[in-house]
């Protein structure tokens, strides 16, 4: 075979990809799907997991608002699998200093209508006894949610495929415009429109995209069921994490259904390979026991690491490209792919089909970077 | 820790088992400063467990005593977890990480049993061959127990044979492998095989034993109870409180793919020399393909001249390791698996025993990554040691990936320990 034809071709099998491809095929679009790999096989399949809002800017709390609706509108369907547990997120407040930014969080939440409870010390302790005495309290989001993504991408692609799509495994696209894609092996696949959701890989297939590549590790132990409760954030979190270009780590402790605990997090650019690096784990390591000495014990079975598709204003590029007719851009959702990724099918897809979108697309929109200056 | 790991090491060498003492001698002979580590408490490795004590084995007593005379140094109960860059592993030993740094590094890491999962596999009371004999090496009662011993490969006369004297009542040796191709192997032997093999098959006088069956199933509500055979044309029950069963050897290849060394179908690629693909690091044994102990010795022989620089030497020992390895692979003929092996699993069967995950559930995966990321298959504890060769004849899967720590440590051990190749779950 020399080629095919569909109405939308889309690269990348990821979270985002496959939610794409459930959006577009579910609106009746002919959809093919290719990755070089797995469902859910990259980033998707190295990250934590959690459907979470985080609020370090208006338009992202509104997309991770959002989609976690999105998410929670489907969470009757979704299978065991996918291990879905709304355990709520317990953001840590160190010291006085952060209590005053629970409290800022708090009324800010507040105006959104979503629910959020301040902690004190002994609050916190109540909560998740493993955490050391001494914080100075938390804000509990009983909303937000884990789940174990790569099922989750293989379950959207399966809704996808129920609606026609198909899928193309261990095909790598080499180039693509709006109009198709050249495959390694020769092949062409010709589409009315294209979606380039292939992640931190994406600025190879479409040039002058701002997504860099942005490392992570994580770590888990074997199962020690109840030990942590909620998703455990630092306040610190924004801060260490996600304003600065220089490597950070901030504590982030998840449970995951199997009892298992999954443990974050590391922020590095500029780092060209998956190995694990040491000195990262060992400050992953130090910032957990700070504050949950606990842990030491825990026997640790697994590291490994991912690439995050990192956007220098932390907003995800969803929408046309300004330039490329045909061309349509899902990536750079860095850490908040799985949260981000039911909202970004719905922003990329809606006004195709001549729908208004739920929030505004200007914030996500490709075209604030692309267009020449 | 101990003053030998704070120290460069001239020839470090991982396991100390017949590779890994061969190794060590020909190495320490030479004048290299020599450290050995294995997690066991004593030199022997699985093969010679307990030979130091029990003696019985003349080939063992030679290289034990030879090793002792040496001075080298067994850094016991030590288990490598990770490695730190070039020239430098860490281990683990009563909980406490240390680093071990080394001008070249032996890879004498040994082999596993390979277990076949079947309806019943995961009763209490159905234990790998050799797992069994270790345990009894190391106490466990068997006195006047019945024990079924079945699977494949010569593992299996020696342990019936170490358990009957032990006063276990072996009540059936069942082999795979038919007894045509078995005869024909044995009538292949050099005479020092040969005698060998009259040697081991006058201990199993007495024992009741059958060529080409199979176990089918174990029984028991929650303990072993009795183990169903077959061989193709009917089926029988035998009761029995033990099932030691092992269906042949698969070479422990983990820390040399995190080293980054090239490993393909399951066994680590050496060059003549024993040298991997990694600079400076040797391996030799069970790890670059199941060979048995005479394989083996040749192999750390080669290994711990080729790394004390006497490859001369080295050389002289070649056409001794061909003539071996044509022995091995005549072993392998002889006791390939059969087909039928492949289809004992009953849907519900459980593959993987950290995660839980069944035959049924594996099946529609079209490789081992991704059954992995969907059903968490050899995510456990055991990092896919045990259903990641049982995936790979099942499902022809390669399963060949390692991550960081080699073995489950302490979260605060961890931080020292990483390091390696790692490229997601």
């Amino acid at each position: 075979m020399s080629g095919s034809t569909c109405d939308v071709a889309i690269v990348g099998a990821g979270i985002v990809g496959a939610a794409c491809a459930r959006a577009l095929a579910a609106a009746g679009r002919r959809v093919l799907v290719v990755d070089s790999h797995l469902v859910g096989g990259g980033a998707t399949g190295a990250g934590m997991g959690h459907i979470v809002v985080m609020d370090d800017s208006p338009a992202q709390m509104a997309l991770n608002r959002y989609s976690q609706r999105l998410w929670n509108e489907l969470a009757d369907q979704l299978p065991a699998g996918c291990e879905f547990e709304t355990c709520g997120t317990i953001w840590v407040a160190a010291d006085d200093e952060e209590m005053t930014e629970v409290r800022r969080k708090h009324a800010l939440f507040a105006e959104q209508g979503i629910e959020t409870f301040v902690l004190d010390e002994r609050g916190l302790h109540e909560a998740e006894p493993n955490l050391r005495d001494g914080l100075a309290g938390g804000l509990r989001v009983p909303g937000d949610s884990v789940i174990y993504p790569p099922t989750a991408a293989r379950w959207l692609m399966d809704r996808a495929q129920e609606h026609g799509a198909e899928l193309l495994l261990g095909a790598t696209v080499v180039e693509m415009d709006g109009r198709g894609m050249q495959l390694s092996d020769g092949r062409r696949i010709d589409a009315a429109m294209t979606v380039n959701a292939a992640g931190s890989l994406a600025p190879q297939l479409t040039a002058g995209l701002p997504v860099r590549p942005r490392k992570g590790h994580l770590i888990i132990t074997d199962r020690y069921p109840g030990f942590v409760r909620h998703q455990l954030l630092e306040l610190g979190y924004l801060k260490s994490a996600h304003e600065s270009n220089a490597d950070s780590v901030a504590f982030n402790v998840q449970p995951r259904k199997t009892g298992q605990l999954l443990i974050g997090s590391s922020r590095q650019f500029d780092s060209e390979t998956l190995d694990v690096d040491p000195p990262m784990v060992e400050r992953m390591i130090a910032r957990s026991l700070e504050y949950m000495p606990g842990l030491e014990k825990l026997s640790a079975i697994r590291t490994w690491t991912g690439f995050r598709a990192a956007t220098p204003d932390s907003l995800p590029l969803i929408g046309p490209h300004p330039e490329i007719p045909g061309l349509y851009i899902a990536t750079g959702h860095e850490g908040l792919g799985i949260t981000t990724s039911l909202a970004t099918a719905r922003l990329l897809v809606d006004p195709l089909l001549g729908r208004p979108t739920a929030i505004p697309v200007e914030p996500y929109l490709p075209a604030r970077f692309l267009t020449a200056a | 820790m101990s003053d030998a790991t704070e120290q460069l090491i001239d020839v470090l060498v991982i396991g100390a088992g017949p590779a890994g003492i061969a190794a060590a001698c020909e190495a320490a002979a030479s004048g290299c400063a020599v450290s050995v580590v294995d997690d066991n408490p004593d030199w022997g490795g699985q093969i010679w467990r307990a030979q130091r004590r029990e003696g019985t084995e003349p080939q063992a007593a030679l290289w034990l005593d030879r090793i002792e005379r040496t001075g080298v140094q067994l850094l016991r109960g030590m288990q490598v977890v990770g490695s730190k860059g070039p020239g430098e592993l860490t281990a683990e030993r009563d909980g406490e990480i240390c680093s071990l740094r080394f001008g070249k590094l032996i890879l004498a890491t040994g082999a596993r049993e390979l277990f076949l999962p079947f309806p019943g596999w995961t009763l209490p009371g159905v234990m790998g061959a050799g797992g069994l004999q270790a345990l009894v090496k190391g106490g466990l009662p068997i006195e006047g127990k019945r024990v079924v011993v079945a699977g494949s490969g010569p593992l299996l006369l020696a342990v019936a044979a170490y358990l009957r004297k032990r006063g276990a009542e072996i009540t059936l040796l069942a082999e795979q492998a038919p007894l045509g191709r078995i005869i024909r192997f044995g009538l292949s032997l050099p005479m020092s095989k040969a005698r060998q093999a009259v040697a081991l098959k006058r201990s199993l006088l007495g024992i009741r034993q059958k060529n080409g069956c199979w176990p089918v199933s174990a029984e028991g509500s929650d303990q072993l109870e009795s183990v169903t055979i077959t061989n193709r044309r009917r089926r029988w029950t035998e009761t029995c409180d033990y099932l030691a069963c092992g269906f042949g050897l698969v070479p422990n290849w983990e820390l040399a793919a995190l080293l980054g060394c090239d490993v393909r179908g399951g066994r680590v690629r050496v060059d003549p020399m024993q040298a991997t693909s990694v600079a400076d690091v040797y391996c030799g044994g069970e790890p670059t393909g199941i060979g048995g102990v005479d394989l083996a010795l040749l192999e750390g022989q080669i290994a711990g001249l080729a790394a004390a620089g006497r490859t001369g030497e080295a050389r002289q020992l070649f056409p001794q390791r061909e003539k071996a390895r044509k022995f091995a692979a005549a072993l392998d003929r002889a006791f390939a698996l059969r087909d039928e092996l492949r289809e004992l699993a009953s849907s519900e069967t459980i593959v993987c025993r950290c995660e839980d995950i069944s035959h049924g559930a594996l099946r529609p995966f079209t490789s081992w990554r991704d059954a992995k990321l969907q059903t968490r298959c050899g995510m456990g504890p055991c990092q896919g040691r045990i259903c990641g060769p049982a995936a790979k004849l099942l499902y022809g899967w390669s399963c060949e990936s390692v991550r960081p720590p080699l073995l489950p440590v302490a979260l605060s051990s961890l931080a020292k320990t990483v390091g390696g190749d790692s490229d997601g779950v």
